[in-house]
């Protein structure tokens, strides 16, 4: 026998109702897509001209150089920075007492497709034996979405179209405990180098580590929406990232694979404690058109876009 | 490294050199990974392709397009990574007669023995510059297969200036990624060789 209990939305326990907030979140889910897709944020625009200034290789700079053309002209002209507008990917984090009376997976699939009319989006979204174009880049567990519950009194919401030239790059390395520090290097180093120019370098590289297989995934995903300005807190990581990203700035993969000094942007980690027979280690690159946007909404409907 | 502005029909891409850059003017048509399985099936059953990619420049890329007032405008425009196109490389270089191949992220070594026996070159667009790709587009001149979807369909397009682009693999079997991998091969190895010290 199914039992069916109804809460009513209007009668709460103290808790914010964010089902009154619905019209709010999907607007505000629209227009992170749209600012994500048309400007990149601050802290990866001043990585990119730091890289333009310092390449030694001429093809690079090159590269470069019409990378930050293109960025100025996507700004000015309010148009798309890459043709590939991705996998719509939504992080949300659900602040406590906000209380959730509308299926936050239907507003955010309604934005995703409003957004690919109206800003417009490429649509890139297909069955995946079929390949049948659903036209409106959502589909079957698409726009991809992670929850995630916080202490705040918000709901945050992260915006991440993801392109498939990265994407198609990610892999998972269930690494030998005792390989250690250097295993993960050398991983990621092997990684980074097969994938040469495929993934739009330079890239930003989200590492998960630790965790399960699944779990791995999505910290390395998430790990590329920490900004590049923004250290890692726990200082034993951010020194591992300082590292990886040196090691990989010296494969002399360079700008889109052309050789040089530049392949990687930064390298972002998450970290979980993990089982004493695992080291799992999970890559998903980010390529140089590092899209994001962020806004918090709060209970009273004041909306607080994070960046750019 | 020379710099040069070459305007279609091409049909002889025998003078340029990897590393040298190119301005292209005139017919670009894109296809990726549908629209080259199509004709390549299109070609074993021996049917006529919807239009002639002979002395065209082929663009491995997906459009972002909008219409107004009835006519097709493109928005964004950019490579795809060519890789995933390098099976079915040798059979188009072949068939379709194009000199002129434009991606990103390079190509093996099938493509690269192709280019050599047709006689063609493969040129890198920077990847992600969409916005400064859609800027060289005149007009679309057409479109075919498009229920392949937008990204997958055949975009006959007429550009002005589409550049900067790299030759990084030409004509004579010479691959600017097979010189950076042995680059990298060497790197790593100095690499991996202080991370045991």
């Amino acid at each position: 026998m199914k039992v069916k209990v109804f809460s009513n939305p209007s009668i709460g326990e103290g808790g914010n109702h964010l089902g009154s907030l619905g019209d709010v979140v999907e607007e505000v889910a629209f227009r992170l897509i749209e600012l994500a897709v048309k400007r990149l944020p601050r802290d990866v625009i001043s990585a990119l001209k730091n890289a333009y200034e310092t390449e030694v290789s001429d093809l690079g700079k090159m590269q470069l150089e019409a990378v930050l053309k293109n960025i100025r002209l996507a700004d000015e002209r309010s148009t798309l920075i890459c043709q590939d507008t991705g996998t719509i990917v939504f992080f949300v984090k659900i602040g406590k007492g906000l209380r959730l009376n509308d299926d936050l997976t239907i507003t955010l699939k309604r934005a995703t497709k409003e957004a690919t009319e109206k800003v417009p989006l490429r649509p890139n979204i297909v069955h995946p034996l079929t390949r049948m174009n659903s036209l409106n880049n959502t589909g079957v567990g698409v726009p991809i979405i992670h929850f995630d519950l916080i202490e705040d009194e918000y709901l945050e919401l992260t915006a991440m179209p993801k392109g498939a030239g990265a994407e198609n790059m990610s892999a998972l390395k269930m690494l030998n405990p005792t390989e250690g520090i250097n295993g993960i290097k050398r991983s990621v180093i092997n990684t980074v180098a097969e994938a040469g120019g495929k993934p739009c370098p330079p890239t930003v590289i989200g590492l998960g580590i630790g965790g399960t297989s699944d779990h791995a995934m999505v910290m390395a995903k998430r790990a590329l929406i920490r900004p590049l300005n923004k250290s890692n807190v726990d200082p034993e990581f951010s020194k591992l990232e300082t590292e990886i990203l040196e090691t990989i700035n010296r494969t002399g993969v360079g700008p889109m694979g052309l050789g040089g000094r530049w392949t990687s942007l930064g390298v972002r980690i998450e970290h979980a404690y993990c089982h004493t027979a695992s080291l799992p280690l999970a890559i998903n690159m980010q390529c140089w058109a590092a899209r994001r946007a962020a806004a918090r909404i709060y209970p009273d409907r004041a909306v607080e876009y994070l960046y750019p | 490294m020379a710099t040069y502005f070459l305007t279609t029909p091409i049909a002889d891409v025998t003078g340029l050199a990897t590393g040298d850059i190119v301005y292209l003017t005139g017919d670009v048509v894109t296809a990726r990974d549908q629209a080259h399985k199509r004709c390549l099936q299109h070609w074993a059953l021996g049917v006529k392709l919807p239009i002639d990619f002979n002395e065209k420049a082929l663009f491995h890329c997906g459009p972002v397009v909008k219409k107004v007032d009835g006519r097709w405008k493109v928005v964004a425009l950019g490579p795809t990574t060519s890789l995933r196109m390098e099976d079915s490389t040798p059979t188009f270089l072949e068939k379709s007669g194009v000199k002129l191949l434009i991606g990103k992220g390079g190509m093996g070594f099938n493509t690269q023995h192709a280019l050599e026996r047709y006689s063609a070159v493969y040129c890198a667009y920077p990847g992600g510059a969409g916005a400064l790709a859609a800027d060289s587009v005149v007009e679309v001149q057409g479109v075919h297969w498009l229920d392949l979807g937008v990204p997958e369909a055949l975009w006959h397009l007429r550009v002005n200036n589409l550049g900067p682009l790299v030759v990084t693999m030409d004509s004579l079997g010479r691959s600017l990624y097979e010189r950076v991998a042995v680059e990298v091969e060497k790197n790593i190895r100095e690499i991996y060789r202080q991370l045991v010290l």
